[in-house]
């Protein structure tokens, strides 16, 4: 593709560093969402509930 | 469903739920399409292979300004209307908008090396670019270290909009002073000075590149709102742990 390319070092770092930095970033978005996920289950299987989920409003 | 309703965070997580994965699947061919072509464009007359370097570099670049400006704007929603997912926005926008600056800085290095002759070089753009960074990791670090999200949002709406003034220096930089850094080339007045062999995959992987975000960004939020509501439920939690006759400490 860009191997005989004298500068093709270069071009593979940008990819790569581009691919890790975006990657890193979408799977602490992932763990982050399990993350919550389960410590809402868990605080859920304690009974405990938010107040205004209580009082029948929505919100956060 | 009404604009106003996204303003209750159930309605918007029902509608991120939905969207999502619609959102994902064009994002990951957007993605594909911009690698695909970024592969097979044509190399530059003047530099050669590295000019591929440019599909990652200009549109992180862009990316990294749309992200703050998208903070502004939802800093402008906490101050002003104190919209309820205002401040889940922009503190879900800050760590994404960092990756995306990071990655117009790092590349740009490793583009500059070969065609400039340097790694870096303390000129207008780069260094206005670097402090752009540097109020990402600042706000994020904010919202970290003050407890209260409401408190936290509102401190970092202030810094959010103070740290504007910075999107046109970088911006004009090129214009304003002298610099190594080329002036712009797509978005001017006469039209794009770059041939269409090259300009066509740069705002294919422009477009991918904000699918990626507006994706990560509307799961980033999903994430704040269950963050919030660990909080309030662990609130009550301790209250109800709390014992009898207990005063429970003034700002908790």
């Amino acid at each position: 593709m860009f191997g005989s390319d004298p500068h093709a070092g270069f071009i593979v770092a940008s990819y790569a560093v581009t691919a890790v930095t975006l990657v890193a970033l979408a799977v602490w978005i992932v763990v982050d969402h399990r993350t919550q996920k389960a410590r809402l289950a868990e605080l859920e299987a304690r009974g405990i509930s938010r107040r205004s989920a209580r009082g029948g409003s929505a919100s956060s | 469903m009404a604009l106003t309703d996204l303003a209750n965070p159930t309605r918007f997580l029902a509608l991120v739920a939905r969207a999502l994965p619609w959102l994902m699947a064009v994002t990951a061919l957007a993605l594909t399409a911009a690698l695909w072509l970024a592969m097979s464009a044509p190399a530059d007359y003047q530099q050669g292979g590295t000019v591929r370097i440019m599909y990652l570099h200009v549109p992180a670049a862009w990316l990294s300004l749309f992200c703050y400006a998208v903070m502004a704007v939802a800093s402008i929603g906490t101050l002003v209307w104190r919209h309820p997912l205002a401040d889940v926005s922009a503190k879900a926008a800050a760590p994404i908008g960092a990756a995306f600056t990071f990655i117009c800085l790092a590349t740009g290095s490793l583009w500059g090396r070969p065609m400039w002759g340097t790694w870096w070089i303390w000129d207008a753009r780069l260094t206005s670019e670097l402090v752009l960074l540097l109020m990402y990791l600042g706000l994020m670090a904010l919202w970290r270290s003050v407890d209260d999200p409401g408190r936290a949002g509102r401190a970092a709406a202030v810094l959010t909009l103070v740290g504007t003034i910075n999107l046109p220096i970088i911006k004009f930089s090129v214009d304003w002073w002298n610099t190594l850094h080329q002036p712009a080339s797509v978005f001017r007045l006469g039209g794009p000075t770059i041939h269409p062999s090259i300009l066509t995959p740069l705002m294919v992987a422009a477009i991918a590149f904000t699918l990626l975000f507006l994706t990560m960004h509307l799961a980033a939020m999903r994430n704040e709102i269950l963050r919030r509501r660990v909080r309030a439920m662990q609130m009550v939690a301790a209250q109800r742990e709390m014992p009898a006759g207990a005063e429970p400490v003034p700002g908790e």
